[in-house]
């Protein structure tokens, strides 16, 4: 797949980012014509007037739609979002709908990322201001109509749960009596914010519940998968065994002979069935009999590329971060210790593997999947079928989890899904389905790293830390790389070990970027799943080596890291620090890891019997993201976080055989199950800083602090992950 | 292709599909009864768990040719008073995240519910450990399951 080029153009995708500096959140004045969206009409038939901006949508009916430009498979968005705008308008909760807002990247860009897209833990950030303005207008214009209505000042109108109301008058309305009346006025330009100290939504435990629940408790909600049109062929490809591999030919008589099978293709990157259904789909690739040229393939195994990477980290690479003289310090240093972390190739593995629907013809293209990358994936369509991307009309849908596997700077899964429908040819609408086999060998893996680490010890303290890490970048050759790529070098490789919480008088970080041919990409975290766990196990094991407390140690070194030491306060006050024990046959592990702007502390209570897997009892976790929007939104992330770190630190291996991956299902790439969930308690730190993201920084501690608390219970730190290894 | 009478939800359809044709894809496919999800084909993850017989079943599984006159029931079909209290329990503790692994693991915990009625932490590790949730809602699911069970009073 991985030979498949990025279908948009480097300068295009430039011509998109630069609108980032120029992204304005609400178009002041516009008309309400201009904004596209001023009337509606809604499946139910009911008729949507107030629209004032790109966001807001109040229906005669009293409904507040806010159209989210964020994909939300479980993160939160659609009830974060909807938070923001409802908070502003004093809406009533239970009247509260989230939609995917379309493709447009000129209406629904995200700021921290110059395209629309989600990553990165932006959502929030990103929207925290943006959506509360829109909220704001929306709540001016709508007092301007009562107003204008009852011939009374604006500021004699309140608004509760819904309801505009005048008390002098004692006269009330809810929203959607003035909708209309509210649609035909001016947009303010810079709408007054709430003070926070009037927040009822915001940051208050129990004040919303999740928009998305219910659909997802009774089997309602709609994914990709479910999608079904009148005509619609069920596509399956066949992917090369190794990544860089091609059809050299292909037999497919038996495969057409499959009843239900309406053609087979060869497309780029394979050979693509197309049946009726699901079941002759798989059955006939089953019956495909493909020979493949691997001349251009990756061959080398998991086991080759970590030799090669052991080798690289005892050169210096390219230097990311530095101050002090490390080598001087090492050299008159009383003792030197070194680690070396070896990190597999990992898979996201969502629930609900990849899938996308796609219709088009000469005209126009209608795609619906969920897309992590709009923009991008809708030029991409456009590009393969021949189409403008405003042709492309791109609806995303909710998807079962992605971790970051849905957003690819390549586009590869846009592209072979506008492969498979022009090549079967227009007005034959296709759903494009890959099983687990395809997601668990599909590449795209997070990357194999090596990082070796030296620290010098002197009169009782840290003086050096040098930290050489080897792993692939997944940014090199892509839309992305002129933005993110500086003096050659990919900071996300080296993010959580360019700059540590610690203060060590000499430093250096450098890094090296080996070319591999397997396709690999950000998986929830991205940089900081194996930054975390290295930091925080060497840390742990030079102040074991110092003989000090793990909590009290890294705080006298975090003097200005002040958030990150909050956290870590945080946590140990919970927990009840008093050592890392062991206490009976249980100890504790301790890691913080400040990822994408939010500060993680967690404590693992854990125990090991002799040849059995670690048994994590327990994680006490303490979080600062800012203001906490939705209080139990971050808990949860910080639970699923938890547990998600927690399977792949223990189990989870994408092993490579010959270039082959070796997983094919969940026998063989081993996830978390509830018997291993440990009971979890999470505390949110009181911040009046900006919101962050919660959805990937629960993530990096937990590895290090169960390798931490191993090491007081006389076992290493794992060296090599997973710490399980080899149990499948 | 040969044609099956399945009765799904209390209702006999006939569907016209090869014999090896797994339950899931005929209700899936067939039937357009999409709550039941495709997380693996091999009965790893529990996403396309389904009664049969009011037993729980990995439908990705099971031959349509092998369904006979047993009744099938999905997340659609659900009814009865454990089911009422699991999803109520569900959606009180905001369980879900992506969602899409939820239907199985709520015809697990109604199928557990039925059959212990105060489920420990054992009887749910058992119940429940076959169905995967990557986003790793466990905490929730095994707290939801209580109170759904205490909610169930007896």
């Amino acid at each position: 797949m991985q030979n498949q080029q990025p279908r948009l153009s480097r300068r295009t995708a430039l011509k998109g980012m630069t609108g980032l500096v120029l992204g304005v959140f609400l178009k002041p004045g516009l008309s309400m014509a201009q904004s596209g969206a001023a009337q509606v009409l809604r499946p139910d038939g009911s008729t949507i007037t107030f629209a004032p901006n790109a966001f807001v949508r109040i229906g005669t009916d009293d409904s507040l739609t806010v159209l989210v430009k964020h994909i939300e498979f479980g993160q939160g968005p659609f009830t974060g979002l909807a938070t923001l705008v409802a908070e502003e308008l004093d809406a009533d909760w239970s009247k509260v709908r989230a939609e995917h807002a379309p493709a447009d990247a000129n209406l629904y860009k995200n700021f921290l990322l110059g395209s629309q897209g989600t990553g990165g833990s932006t959502a929030m950030a990103n929207s925290y201001e943006q959506m509360r303005k829109a909220g704001a207008a929306a709540r001016a214009m709508l007092v301007e109509a009562a107003a204008q209505s009852w011939r009374v000042p604006t500021g004699e109108i309140t608004i509760e749960r819904g309801v505009l109301r005048h008390a002098k008058s004692n006269r009330q309305a809810r929203f959607g009596q003035f909708a209309e009346a509210a649609a035909k006025l001016p947009v303010p330009e810079n709408p007054p914010l709430k003070d926070a100290s009037k927040f009822r939504l915001i940051d208050r435990e129990g004040a919303v519940k999740k928009l998305d629940v219910p659909a997802k408790t009774n089997g309602t909600a709609q994914f990709t998968i479910d999608i079904r049109e009148p005509g619609m062929l069920t596509v399956v490809v066949a992917h090369p065994p190794r990544f860089g591999g091609k059809v050299a030919n292909v037999d497919v008589t038996q495969a057409r002979a499959v009843p239900g099978v309406v053609d087979v293709k060869q497309i780029p990157s394979g050979v693509a069935v197309y049946a009726d259904s699901t079941w002759p789909a798989l059955k006939a690739r089953e019956a495909l009999r493909i020979t493949w040229d691997d001349s251009g393939a990756e061959k080398r195994s998991s086991s080759q590329l970590v030799e090669e990477y052991r080798t690289l980290s005892r050169q210096k690479g390219s230097v990311a971060g530095q101050h002090g003289d490390v080598d001087a310090a090492l050299a008159g240093a009383e003792r030197v210790i070194e680690a070396e972390f070896v990190f597999p190739y990992l898979a996201h593995a969502p629930m609900e593997p990849l899938d996308g629907f796609l219709r088009w013809d000469a005209n126009k293209a209608v795609a619906r999947f969920g897309s992590q990358l709009q923009t991008f994936d809708q030029m991409t369509i456009g590009g393969v079928l021949g189409l403008k991307p405003e042709q492309v009309s791109l609806e995303t849908m909710l998807a079962g989890g992605s971790f970051g596997r849905r957003a690819q700077p390549t586009s590869h899964f846009a592209a072979e899904l506008a492969e498979v429908a022009k090549a079967i040819g227009p007005n034959r609408p296709v759903k494009l389905v890959w099983t687990r086999e395809d997601d668990l060998r599909g590449g795209y893996y997070r990357p194999l790293f090596v990082h070796r680490l030296r620290g010098a010890i002197r009169d009782g303290k840290v003086v050096a830390w040098a930290n050489t890490l080897v792993g692939q970048s997944f940014i090199q050759g892509t839309a992305f790389a002129p933005l993110v790529i500086k003096d050659g070098i990919d900071p996300i490789t080296v993010e959580g070990s360019r700059e540590i919480p610690y203060e060590i008088p000499n430093f250096r970080c450098d890094v090296h970027t080996p070319s591999v041919g397997v396709p690999t990409l950000w998986w929830r975290s991205v940089g900081h799943t194996h930054t975390g766990y290295a930091v925080e196990c060497f840390i742990d094991e030079l102040l074991d080596a110092l003989g000090q407390d793990p909590v009290a140690g890294r705080l006298a070194l975090m003097g200005k890291a002040p958030r990150a030491a909050g956290a870590l306060r945080a946590v140990a006050q919970v927990a009840r620090w008093a050592g890392p024990g062991p206490f009976g046959d249980r100890a504790r592990g301790v890691a913080v890891v400040e990822s994408f702007g939010s500060f993680i502390a967690q404590i693992a209570e854990v125990s090991i019997r002799d040849g059995d897997s670690p048994k994590v009892h327990k994680v006490w976790c303490a979080v600062d993201c800012g203001v906490a929007v939705n209080p139990d939104v971050i808990r949860a992330q910080m639970e699923g976080g938890i547990g998600f770190g927690l399977g792949h630190a223990l189990f989870a291996e994408v092993l490579l055989d010959g270039g082959r991956p070796v997983p094919a299902n969940f026998d063989t790439y081993r996830s978390l199950r509830i018997h291993e969930m440990p009971d979890v308690e999470v505390t949110i730190v009181r911040s009046n800083e900006k919101p962050t993201g919660v959805g990937e920084p629960g993530v990096p501690p937990i590895g290090p602090a169960v390798a931490n608390a191993l090491a007081r219970l006389g076992h290493n730190r794992p060296r090599q992950l997973p710490i399980v290894r080899g149990t499948v | 292709m040969t044609a099956y009478n399945v009765k799904v939800n209390g209702r006999s359809q006939s569907v016209d599909v090869l014999p090896d044709t797994p339950l899931l894809w005929v209700l899936r496919d067939s039937l357009g009864l999409s709550g039941t999800k495709f997380g693996c084909g091999i009965a790893m993850c529990g996403a396309c768990t389904v009664f049969l017989d009011g037993k729980p079943l990995r439908s990705c599984s099971l031959p349509v040719s092998a369904v006979g006159d047993r009744e099938v029931t999905t997340i659609e079909g659900l009814s009865g008073r454990e089911a009422a209290a699991v999803q109520r329990a569900w959606v009180a503790r905001d369980v879900p995240q992506c969602g899409y692994c939820q239907s199985g693991q709520v015809m697990s915990a109604v199928a557990l519910l039925k059959e212990v009625k105060r489920p420990t932490d054992r009887d749910i590790d058992l119940a429940m450990n076959g169905n995967l949730c990557r986003c790793a809602t466990y905490v929730r699911i095994r707290a939801a399951i209580k109170d759904a069970a205490r909610s169930l009073g007896t």
